[in-house]
């Protein structure tokens, strides 16, 4: 009988789900768009062994500087690497740095507003200081010391990037969270003898997730291009791992001017921002109908 | 006004130390031994202790690290800024001769974002849904996802293919040769302003456009004022506050994002000159850099801040 239920409740979960994206795709076809050309984004640095018609690593001295032709459709670089290959490749780490950092820099904003909000008092005074000493630095430079101290590599550049975005996030939830505070149910919970865990985890909180999520989709482009400067500036994730900022730090057009070298990193650097930010846009109407129509 | 006006200065000093206090805190306590930061990692397997030592004395690195930190703050509260390193050049020479540069490069491109898009904006306001109106949201939505850098880095290779176009060498004051400091600035001010003038008009669009439905427009039209001054001296006024407050938030942006467009174009700027002191490991350079950078950053919000109350006297008042 119980298992029924379960299924039952199982069924109309994936419904409602389902549901709600149909919804989605219908009220707004060219947001959902656009989430196709992500899902199309990750499947590609997922399958990248699989599509990626060369090695891109390994240097072929043969076949260097060639423009893009029917073997190479993107051309070779300067040491006759596909270029291809490499951009195929280089989906993997944009995606996963930015994404890894932006949800990790959300969380750990989004609990650290979260208890400044509700706690209030003495420990809100001193982390509004602290957020205002890390808001007192641009986040790509704060990002630029931390990686250039720490030395490049995966970790450092996702947690780089997450800390240049923690105060932001901090100011967005301690804001939803002071204004949930004094909220009459949040009175009311209080009256009745909730415990402060409590209203924190089961009121205050759920009032956060819509944000989170708009805070997450909305700025994942940015963190792309905030990426690629680090890679482009020489303290991305280490050569020779392929990285679309790293392909046009190499590029150096004045040296060296082969127009598909500059061409295409960037083209998909700016169709993948293109796609998180117009999807990003589609989830936060969707989500906070509010915020429709701000910047 | 000067009880807000002293109290914000005021309130600006507490995150100016925490702000020297934060970089020191990275450069000399993160990496754990501060000095693998000046050195790469090869060089550091082949020095021997005495050497290593040595090097420490003499970058200053065996001293108590409060000792070092107050050193630092009095050179910058001095005005010299510390010593490069390589160079053995007080660090203010370098903000002299590059930071202008950049400042100017800075402004102008604010001034550039303003003068494109505020009118762009409140034409697309007044004309919502329009064809100039789509065709300038979408523009500002493409320019928010082409990276800076790579914008740079295309006009780079299209004068170099077509015009061979060369980096420029040295820094030129304006006052030095405008033609030439002209050649310098130009591009980075037209690629760093169009992605802001994107956003001013997309935000002066969305502000206006609330504001033209606040009800003393409606009074103002009432009583027969004419549209043009209702909109000049109603509308625009009341709306171009959020406008100002995301130019400080903005100029962060530009700032970093700057940093990316003076290597791409090679303008001797204070972004490059950091970027090239960081391949050196010259760390002393590139912690007063990056603390030029915080400053400019704290005190141009603090200057938007007062014109802010300047403005709008409920804040002032409040």
């Amino acid at each position: 009988m119980e298992s029924v239920f379960a299924e039952r409740a199982a069924q109309t979960r994936v419904s409602k789900s389902a549901d709600a994206v149909g919804n989605f795709v219908r009220k707004s076809p060219w947001h959902a768009f656009w989430g196709v050309v992500i899902i199309v984004l990750v499947l590609m640095a997922a399958l990248a062994p699989v599509i990626a018609p060369y090695d891109p690593i390994a240097p072929d001295v043969g076949r260097m500087r060639l423009a893009p032709d029917s073997q190479n459709w993107t051309g070779t670089d300067i040491v006759g690497r596909d270029v291809t290959s490499r951009l195929i490749y280089g989906a993997r780490a944009s995606l996963f740095i930015a994404v890894s950092s932006v949800v990790m820099g959300t969380l750990i904003g989004g609990v650290w507003g979260l208890i400044s909000g509700f706690v209030g008092g003495k420990f809100d005074l001193l982390s509004e200081r602290f957020v205002e000493i890390l808001l007192a630095l641009p986040g790509l430079i704060l990002a630029y010391l931390l990686v250039l101290v720490l030395g490049a590599s995966f970790w450092t550049v996702i947690g780089a990037l997450a800390i240049s975005r923690v105060p932001t996030v901090v100011r967005v939830i301690r804001s939803v969270a002071l204004s949930v505070r004094e909220s009459m149910y949040v009175d009311a919970a209080l009256t009745i003898g909730a415990s402060q865990a409590r209203i924190v985890w089961k009121h205050i909180a759920p009032q956060c997730i819509a944000p989170l999520i708009v805070l997450i989709t909305v700025d994942i482009g940015g963190v792309i291009i905030a990426e690629a400067s680090l890679s482009y500036l020489g303290v991305g994730i280490a050569p020779p791992t392929p990285s679309w900022g790293r392909m046009l730090g190499d590029a150096n057009p004045t040296l060296y001017p082969m127009w598909w070298l500059v061409a295409f990193p960037g083209l998909l650097i700016t169709l993948t921002v293109l796609a998180f930010n117009l999807f990003g846009d589609g989830i936060r109407d969707a989500l906070d109908p509010r915020l429709r129509g701000t910047t | 006004m000067n009880r807000y006006l002293t109290r914000r200065i005021l309130l600006a000093i507490p995150t100016l130390i925490g702000l020297t206090i934060m970089i020191f805190g990275i450069m000399r306590i993160l990496p754990g031994d501060p000095l693998g930061t000046f050195m790469t990692g090869d060089y550091f397997q082949i020095m021997t202790d005495e050497e290593i030592n040595r090097l420490k004395a003499d970058l200053g690195l065996d001293r108590p690290l409060i000792l070092q930190y107050w050193d630092w703050v009095s050179d910058v509260l001095t005005g010299s800024f510390g010593r490069s390193h390589h160079r053995n050049d007080p660090i203010i020479n370098t903000i002299r001769s590059r930071g202008l540069i950049s400042m100017e490069i800075g402004f102008l491109a604010v001034v550039f974002s303003w003068i494109i898009g505020l009118p762009v904006g409140i034409i697309s306001a007044l004309k919502p849904h329009s064809l100039s109106d789509v065709s300038v949201s979408t523009t500002a939505v493409l320019f928010l996802a082409i990276p800076n850098f790579w914008l740079g880095l295309l006009i780079v290779l299209v004068t170099v293919t077509f015009w061979g176009y060369h980096p420029p060498l040295a820094g030129v004051h304006f006052w030095e040769d405008p033609w030439t400091n002209f050649q310098i600035v130009v591009w980075p001010v037209v690629v760093l302003g169009t992605s802001m003038a994107a956003i001013i008009a997309r935000m002066a669009r969305s502000s206006l456009f609330e504001v033209l439905r606040e009800d003393y427009v409606r009074t103002a039209r009432a009583k027969g004022l004419v549209e043009r001054m209702t909109i000049l001296r109603h509308a625009v006024p009341n709306a171009l506050l959020p406008v100002l407050t995301l130019s400080g938030v903005m100029l962060g942006f530009a700032l970093g994002g700057s940093v990316a467009v003076e290597v791409a174009f090679g303008t001797p700027g204070i972004g490059k000159t950091m970027v090239s002191a960081a391949w050196e490991r010259d760390m002393n350079v590139v912690q007063s850099l990056v603390l030029l950078y915080g400053m400019t950053f704290v005190l141009v919000n603090l200057v938007v801040d007062l014109l802010y109350g300047w403005i709008d006297p409920r804040i002032r008042l409040s």
